[in-house]
């Protein structure tokens, strides 16, 4: 019985995921710069309560408040900063979409182009190895087009 | 064994460690900023008086818990008998921050439910419960005599968080 | 007793497939035919019961056996039959079952085709994929069994996910899954060759079809799940960067590379371990897909109900597979590397290229994805590490791959000079540049990146038609104009074109508004009037829908009609329909959001999306591409070959 519930439970909490979309809000922007503004801004920021939305598409009510918040900030001549400042003060890195470059995110900004330079780095030693030494199967180079192939 | 070919199972070995490490986190468990900061400072309407304020700075001298509740919100219900429990037996102070709720359906709900609260108050446009980093009820914050923030817990209240982190972390705090 | 024969056919399956991860293999070390030979039998066997356990799945979905908790929990009265069939995969105990279906019908195509392949190296291919299938049973019967009562019976079921409740979705994971599990068969090659010691071209070349069939059912999977994200989630995106979606996209990257260094060690024979170490990531990324997304470590908007003794489950059965065949990898691989030497300037080095940029986008998916995770083990707190990261970086990374696709067909194996290879080209740079600042020009296209971006998408297409060009003008009398294997490379080069056009105009020029409209009023987006004309409800056969009807006019003549809806579903979850309008060169999208006020006002969302369609058909392409190729018949030829001169070898 126990299995069933939490079966049940499980596919509830399963359900909630489902549910929710389509953040359909008609703001009235005052121009289209700080609509702009406002579509990067929510776009980048983190809804609290959902699976993984951003503020821009969910629908939960703190998605809302804050939306109408970030409009209200934008509104009173607040920087895309500052939001973010405020926003970072009250919710904790979480609500960052684009994690800052700091000492906790070093290997996450930095990991991708230190294994590429690595990997230029092998397969350079490796080119150059192979350019000195033939192995004994050398084949040798195609020349007929077909055979290229 | 050559290094450079165990070097992938050696990868792959610290990236399972890492997976394992993982399991049975809650992933949606999101720590508050505010934790080890002063309790952000607030002085809005009393719910159960309207010309009266709930001034948080009045609050301080003794550790409370700021409980963020509302009529609806289904899981307020389930940590409510908890929480009044304790807060009868003066085992905490327990202040209410009744969140974007109309005030006669938060009245009724306390008729109904009880209420345990030493003061509510009363957070209609939830400016209050923004400062605070809430989002969703029910959300209880442990402020210490200070005026500092020792702890949050997002959702009921059960008395297994309430013998194990809270009243430990209020007796510590309060001496 | 549908359901208690449902599970015998599983528990016999698990037996058989045990039989087959261990007979063959001991067989292939006795030198026992007779035990090789079990190989094939046992695979069929397995398949078929299997096969039985699904079709009794479907058959206690279709007859609404409510007694069944899977059943009763993922379909009810209401539900059409079309959707009671998909729902058999539409939550995580089902789809588990036919993800080890799946994995049993490759398994016997791979018996099946074959044939001509040495027994015992056949034999340690089918065992391993025994084992795989092992592991995927046991999870199914005893952590995930679809087919446990609930006594006494409901007498109606819960609903299917509404969102699952869609075309898209009936076709999309199982598309999804074949590709997933048909990298186990370059895995299982892979692994045979390193235990047979014999890690040539060989075991590439019978290994090359099945990767390439594989990575286009992977593509079209992607591909539909991006589309049905796309109309069904009612937010407009089309790809999101989510957990989820990273780890479909980790082994498609993987499977990618491995497609081309595959082709480079079968030709010639370099590149060896490299792509027998790929062959055993792509299958081990599926792998790992699998458990992000079913164990719950991270959250997302797709993910499975989840539960960390599964997730357990799986990280201990990958730990097994990947960290098995990652040892044998370190025990066995060869350390002097193979094949002739190369010059800087050959396709060897281009493809090596190709290699590392791929997987080093891999690497950073895989970074991004489990960075969160990392940042909380080391108790450093939460964040977040959303679409752009991803994006960004991902943009980089391709950049150069785009600068080199055009080269890479175009120069010759081994050493080539860079003078000749770029000569050609020259002309079609300038070309791809000049019709990309036009087509940014026209187009109102005015960010740098999306520019590049152009460029790079107009120098793919143009450097392949220089390819396909050089084909014709040195056409040889009585051979082929192309080798499926050019043709297929080909489309799937374009393909990349065709998709990275789509991408940048959609992301650059799309129009997205959100608006409050009554009956009668306007709203206009770029040439497109969108008319709010009525509201209507109507019920469908299990939600209730409200639906408006939008006329959009273009200089005051009708173009389209449009009916988003809202629904609400018998379970309570409320879903957006949404309307749309369909062409190749843009679509329009409409959402509906809330009523708000009185006159039948609601909020809606309207959307201008030039050249959206052009992402998910290039995906097509490369799919079509990738299967082309896989029908190469060189392959085929020298596989008969390469088995006679073995049998030959064998009696001598």
């Amino acid at each position: 019985m126990s299995a069933v519930l939490r079966l049940c439970l499980s596919l509830l909490l399963g359900l909630v995921l489902a549910g929710r979309a389509w953040a359909i809000d008609p703001l009235p922007f005052a121009d289209a710069d700080q609509e702009t503004r406002f579509r990067a801004l929510v776009a980048e920021l983190r809804c609290l309560q959902c699976q993984n939305q951003n503020l821009a598409d969910s629908d939960a009510q703190i998605a809302k408040d804050l939306r109408r918040e970030i409009f209200d900030q934008i509104a009173a001549g607040r920087s895309d900063d500052e939001i973010v400042a405020f926003l970072v003060d009250r919710y904790g890195e979480f609500v960052r979409y684009r994690p800052p470059l700091n000492a906790n995110t070093l290997l996450l900004w930095l990991g991708p182009a230190l294994i590429l330079l690595g990997g230029l780095v092998a397969v350079g030693i490796h080119l150059r190895r192979r350019r000195q030494t033939a192995t004994s199967s050398a084949k040798p180079a195609p020349t007929d087009d077909e055979h290229d192939w | 064994m050559n290094w450079r070919l165990a070097l992938p199972l050696l990868l792959f070995v610290a990236l399972g460690v890492l997976l394992f490490s993982g399991l049975g986190k809650d992933p949606k468990l999101i720590p508050s900023p505010l934790v080890g900061k002063p309790a952000p400072a607030f002085a809005i309407e009393n719910l159960r008086d309207p010309d009266a304020r709930v001034d948080s700075a009045q609050l301080r001298g003794q550790p409370y818990l700021l409980n963020v509740f509302a009529s609806w919100c289904a899981a307020c219900r389930i940590e409510h008998p908890v929480l009044e429990a304790y807060a009868r037996q003066g085992k905490v102070r327990l202040i209410g921050l009744n969140y974007k709720d109309r005030r006669e359906d938060a009245i009724a709900w306390l008729q109904r439910f009880g209420d345990p609260y030493e003061a509510v108050a009363w957070d209609i446009d939830g400016r209050v419960g923004l400062d605070y980093g809430v989002y969703g009820a029910p959300e209880t914050f442990v402020v210490d005599a200070q005026g500092i923030i020792r702890y949050k817990h997002v959702g009921p209240v059960s008395p297994d968080v309430m013998e194990q982190t809270i009243l430990p972390l209020l007796a510590g705090g309060g001496s | 007793m549908i359901p208690e024969l449902g599970q015998w056919c599983m528990v016999l399956a698990l037996l058989l497939a045990g039989i087959q991860a261990i007979v063959p293999m001991a067989g292939s070390y006795l030198g026992d035919e007779a035990l090789m030979r079990s190989a094939r039998p046992l695979a069929y066997g397995q398949c078929l019961f299997l096969l039985l356990a699904f079709l009794l799945l479907a058959q206690s979905f279709v007859a609404q056996d409510f007694s069944v908790a899977y059943v009763a929990q993922n379909s009810n009265l209401d539900l059409p039959v079309a959707y009671r069939i998909s729902a058999v995969w539409g939550a995580h105990e089902g789809s588990l079952l036919l993800w080890t279906l799946i994995l049993s019908l490759w398994t016997v195509a791979v018996a099946v085709f074959s044939r001509g392949l040495p027994l015992s190296f056949i034999s340690r291919v089918l065992a391993v994929l025994g084992l795989v299938s092992v592991g995927f049973l046991i999870l199914t019967i005893f952590a995930s069994n679809p087919f446990l009562r609930h006594l006494p019976p409901l007498a109606d079921g819960n609903d299917l996910n509404p969102l699952l409740q869609d075309p898209g979705l009936i076709i999309h994971p199982p598309m999804l899954y074949v590709g997933y599990v048909g990298f186990s068969v370059a895995f299982a090659f892979a692994v045979a060759a390193l235990l047979d010691g014999r890690v040539d071209q060989q075991w590439v070349r019978w290994s090359r079809p099945w990767t390439n069939v594989a990575w286009s059912f992977l593509t079209l999977g992607i591909g539909l799940g991006s589309w049905w994200a796309y109309y069904e989630l009612g937010w407009g995106g089309w790809w999101f960067w989510d957990p989820v979606e990273n780890a479909s996209f980790m082994p498609w990257l993987i499977g990618a590379a491995l497609i081309h260094s595959q082709a480079v060690t079968e030709k010639r024979g370099t590149l060896r371990t490299w792509t027998l170490l790929l062959s055993i990531a792509a299958f081990s990324l599926s792998l790992m897909g699998a458990f992000l997304v079913r164990s719950g470590v991270l959250t997302s908007v797709h993910a499975f109900a989840s539960d960390p003794t599964r997730g357990l489950y799986i990280l201990i059965f990958l730990g097994v597979v990947t960290g098995g065949a990652l040892l044998i990898y370190a025990l066995r691989a060869p350390r002097i590397a193979g094949g002739p030497p190369l010059g800087w300037c050959s396709r060897e080095a281009l493809l090596l290229l190709n290699n590392l940029l791929l997987a080093t986008a891999c690497a950073m998916v895989l970074l991004g994805t489990l960075y969160p995770l990392l940042v909380d083990a080391l108790g450093m707190g939460k964040i977040s590490v959303g679409p752009p990261y991803f994006g960004n970086l991902f943009y980089w990374l391709m950049a150069p791959l785009v600068l080199l696709i055009p080269l890479g067909p175009l120069t010759r194996w081994q050493g080539d000079r860079w003078a000749d290879v770029l000569q050609p080209l020259r002309l079609f740079a300038v070309i791809a540049a000049v019709a990309g600042l036009l087509l940014a020009w026209l187009s109102g296209d005015s960010s740098v990146k999306s520019v590049l971006g152009l460029i790079g998408a107009l120098w793919v297409a143009l450097g392949t038609l220089v390819f396909l060009l050089r084909r014709v003008a040195r056409r040889q009398p009585g051979r082929p104009l192309l080798s499926a294997e050019m043709l297929g490379m080909s489309l799937g080069h374009v393909g990349v074109a065709i998709f990275i056009i789509g991408v940048m105009l959609t992301e650059a020029l799309s129009i997205e508004r959100d608006v409050r409209l009554e009956p009668g009023q306007t709203e206009t987006i770029g040439a497109y009037q969108f008319r709010y004309v009525s509201m209507r409800h109507l019920d469908g056969p299990n939600y209730r829908a409200d639906e408006a009807l939008i006329q959009v006019l273009v200089d005051d003549e009708l173009v389209a009609e449009m009916r988003p809806q809202k629904r609400g579903y018998r379970g309570g979850q409320v879903m957006t329909e949404a309307a749309i309008n369909p062409g190749l060169f843009r679509d329009l999208y409409v959402a509906l959001g809330e009523p708000v006020g009185a006159n039948e006002a609601w909020a809606m969302r309207l959307y201008h999306k030039p050249m959206i369609r052009w992402i998910w058909l290039g995906a097509i392409f490369m799919m079509l591409g990738g299967l082309i190729s896989a029908a190469e018949s060189r392959l085929y030829r020298r596989v008969r070959q390469s088995a006679a001169e073995g049998a030959a070898g064998a009696h001598a």
